[in-house]
């Protein structure tokens, strides 16, 4: 017997998709059955309650949820965001509702033994609720007590080996695409250079000290599957320096109708046979492709979109010299307006051998730029759009390349300075004055 | 409730204090497939709506099968899961970046037994749990926040308007039949804590009721110029008021430049906005994050507000249904939303989606404003 009436949230059992009030309402049903014998550390019924005050905002269309207080565990500036609910008496259950914010496997690949051993800590200390993942890539622990916080995280780093995501003005969790893990697709090792850079930057996303939260994320390549160029201040973005490799045994698969393009992709819907003209080598955006019997591609040209080789996958690689591009200040519209990721580093090499110093480098470069810079709650981007690309690439120490940039400036305030100019600024008036007078 | 220790001891935090180990590596993780082949793809194909198809160099086959979940899942949940891949996948599954799982298996046969296993699970109340699909051509899972579940700052709820998108939608999952991949993303405030601002087509949270001030609290809550710093339009500035002969800091809002992005509420919880009646969902199109064909592009408000309509939201929902019916009949193949839209022109996108252009659509927010607005006289009737 549910404890709360929930009419409107009743209605958004039943459709195909997933409903996530029949899962909260199994747990609530679960806990109060409690088959396990389980001595529920926070209040056996808080499914029930979320479910409670979620009706009400369903009802009355506004959040009961209150701003977050500072909670967390000692020695961490991050990892915990404390949540409260403003009708503490209606709804008990979800009065003190912590979320923990998790560190995940980069790529999220599992095995059940971890997902069972993280269970089994949440059943305990938790609501039972998570999110599988949050938007920035954490497991996310929906809902807990601050008696609990420091428990959870003893038992998370003794037992699980597993340490807290980040939160407030600190490097979040970084995130990566599953890269070569099964993609062919993948430029670098998305996972273990976002794992690498994880682990060397604990401090700085444990211990908050930046103007603003910073983002990682790492896509091995230029389809961007976890959205690099548009969702974090660094961006890590897979490319090649030479050309793509063509099987023309393969093409012809693909003009012969023996393989479906795209990988099957719009199966889904008869387009036609497959035009080679018409889909790739029209749509190549820097019409560097042609075909007469035999698929050419002027390399020099290509820039590297990927679309000719998502239409024939089994026809065309990447090329071999590969790396990532780095592209800097993307965020959503707070506060200044959408931003998308300013391109810093054409090409750099991701080598392993050396444990990526060279873009561990570039990392700390832009650091020391934006703590020096960066007005509070500024995101480096905004800090980016009020000194220019150029103050950045300057600081990172990179050559100044027309890579940079989609076009060149519309107006000639340039901001010279005197070493640019001949004979520099130091001017004597009296001088002046013999060549033009008063 | 007895309290149960972890082993933890309050009074001496930092006796056998482990920190700073970061997240487990990955490689502890990948099955054996997946580890042997790491870095060694040779190609994919999509088998059928759901099924994937990996070959290695080794010529070693991968067949993974794709499942939405609802993102906020129960440990209930969580564990049926693992039955699931202990049984069928030898103890392992991943998560996608959009919320979907992923379970590997041998062979074709196996991935077709999963997928009907799969569908035909369902909640008591009768929706699926794991639906297959979210490959290819077509509509994948929602990537979207908290909402009114958990979030202080939410215009409407994300859960919600993404249970009754996905179920007028759900064709679109479990088939491939659009001219090109649409995600749809959803974010329950203007913060976007999810990618709404890169999306073919995004539900988007707002405000539209400048904050109220709690006089009487505010100064005991909030730090003045923080909150006065916060607001990027300079609608805040200090002041004081006189309640009943007491006089009070606080501050003063000029309404007319309020945008109701709430980041001063972020700052000060005296200043709360949500409305029931000034709340509601602006809905944005054309966004993309991969560089394929065209450059990534910022989604764009063509809907500037519709109402919330809890608990299944029909003008919302009717809306992006037509949207993307439109799209899926005129665009393309290969061609993105923003790229059609982009191709015919904004005026024809707002004509064959029976959408109302109003003056809320014209951006006025500082520079790049004026890059959207139209310098040229080629334009269509």
């Amino acid at each position: 017997m549910a404890k709360h009436k929930t009419p409107l949230l009743d209605q958004l059992e039943s459709g195909p998709w997933p409903s996530f009030v029949s899962d909260i309402k199994q747990e609530a049903e679960a806990r109060a059955k409690n088959e396990k014998g389980l001595d529920y550390q926070i209040p056996v019924d808080c499914p029930d309650d979320l479910l409670g005050v979620l009706e009400m905002s369903y009802t009355d269309g506004e959040t009961h949820w209150k701003h977050g207080g500072i909670v967390g565990v000692f020695g961490y500036g991050g990892g915990v965001i404390g949540r409260y609910c403003d009708q503490p008496e209606m709804f008990p259950g979800v009065a003190h509702f912590h979320t923990v914010r998790v560190a995940q496997p980069n790529g999220k690949w599992y095995s059940t033994k971890l997902l069972r051993d993280l269970m089994d800590i949440w059943d305990l200390r938790g609501s039972g609720l998570t999110n599988m993942h949050g938007a920035t890539g954490d497991i996310v622990f929906l809902g807990t007590t601050t008696p609990q916080l420091e428990e959870i995280f003893f038992e998370l780093t003794h037992n699980l080996d597993i340490d807290l995501g980040g939160s407030g003005s600190n490097l979040r969790t970084p995130a990566s695409c599953m890269g070569m893990s099964r993609c062919e697709y993948a430029c670098y090792d998305s996972q273990e250079l976002c794992y690498n850079l994880t682990m060397e930057f604990q401090d700085e996303l444990h211990r908050p000290a930046f103007p603003y939260k910073f983002k990682f994320k790492f896509d091995a390549c230029p389809n961007g599957c976890v959205a690099a160029i548009a969702r974090s201040d660094l961006s890590f973005i897979g490319t090649w320096k030479d050309g793509i490799r063509i099987n023309q045994e393969a093409v012809a698969a693909y003009v012969g109708g023996e393989i479906a393009p795209n990988a099957g992709a719009h199966a889904g819907r008869d387009w036609g046979a497959f035009d080679i003209q018409k889909e790739v080598v029209d749509l190549c955006p820097s019409g560097c492709i042609s075909y007469d019997g035999k698929l050419t591609i002027d390399n020099k040209e290509c820039v590297r979109c990927m679309h000719c080789i998502n239409t024939m996958p089994r026809a065309l690689k990447i090329g071999e010299e590969t790396g990532c591009s780095i592209l800097c200040g993307a965020k959503a519209p707070i506060l200044d307006g959408p931003q998308m990721g300013s391109l810093l580093i054409p090409f750099i090499e991701v080598n392993k051998d050396d444990d990526f110093q060279d873009i561990k480098d570039v990392v700390e470069n832009v650091w020391d730029w934006w703590m020096e810079e960066g007005k509070n709650r500024e995101r480096i981007g905004e800090t980016m759009k009020r000194l220019g690309l150029a103050a950045l690439i300057n600081a990172v120490g990179v050559d100044v390349d027309a890579r940079h940039v989609q076009e060149p400036r519309h107006n000639p305030y340039i901001f010279w300075k005197a070493e640019d100019v001949d004979g520099g600024w130091e001017r004597d008036i009296n001088d002046f004055r013999k060549r033009h007078q008063r | 409730m007895a309290f149960i220790s972890s082993g933890y001891n309050p009074d001496k935090p930092m006796e056998g204090r482990i920190s700073d180990i970061g997240p487990r590596h990955f490689g502890e993780y990948l099955p054996p497939v997946i580890k042997d082949n790491f870095g060694k793809w040779d190609y994919h194909e999509i088998i059928e709506p759901g099924v994937l198809l990996h070959v290695g160099l080794s010529g070693d086959k991968t067949y993974t099968v794709r499942a939405a979940t609802a993102r906020l899942m129960t440990v209930t949940m969580i564990r049926e899961i693992c039955d699931i891949a202990d049984k069928f996948c030898g103890g392992f599954v991943r998560f996608t970046t959009r919320n979907n799982l992923e379970f590997q298996v041998e062979t074709e046969e196996a991935a077709k037994e999963l997928k009907a296993f799969l569908n035909e699970q369902k909640f008591a109340a009768g929706s699926m749990k794991f639906p297959v699909g979210g490959t290819g051509a077509g509509v994948t899972n929602i990537v979207h926040t908290q909402g009114w579940v958990h979030c202080h700052t939410p215009a409407t709820d994300a859960s919600g308007t993404v249970k009754a998108t996905m179920d007028v939608v759900f064709d679109d999952f479990t088939d491939m039949k659009l001219p090109a991949p649409v995600r749809i993303s959803m974010a329950c405030c203007l913060n976007m804590c999810g990618a709404v601002h890169c999306s073919d087509i995004a539900i988007l949270g707002i405000h539209r009721k400048p904050p109220i001030i709690d006089h009487e609290y505010l100064d005991n809550l909030c730090e003045i110029p923080l909150a006065v710093a916060a607001c990027p339009t300079g609608a805040v500035r200090p002041s004081k008021v006189e309640i009943d002969g007491k006089t009070y800091k606080t501050v003063a809002l000029k309404e007319e430049r309020c945008m109701f992005c709430g980041n001063c509420y972020t700052m000060c919880p005296s200043l709360p906005l949500s409305d029931g009646e000034g709340d509601g969902i602006a809905i944005m199109v054309g966004g993309k994050i991969s560089n394929r064909i065209t450059k990534p592009a910022f989604s764009k408000v063509v809907v500037p507000f519709v109402p919330n309509e809890p608990p299944r939201w029909p003008t919302m929902t009717k809306v992006i249904k037509k949207i993307l019916d439109t799209y899926a009949a005129e665009a393309n193949k290969y061609e993105r939303l923003g790229d059609w839209a982009n191709r015919i022109g904004w005026e024809r996108f707002f004509e064959k989606c029976d959408l109302p252009f109003s003056e809320h659509l014209i951006d006025d927010f500082r520079d790049p404003a004026y890059y959207t607005w139209r310098q040229t006289t080629q334009f269509k009737w």
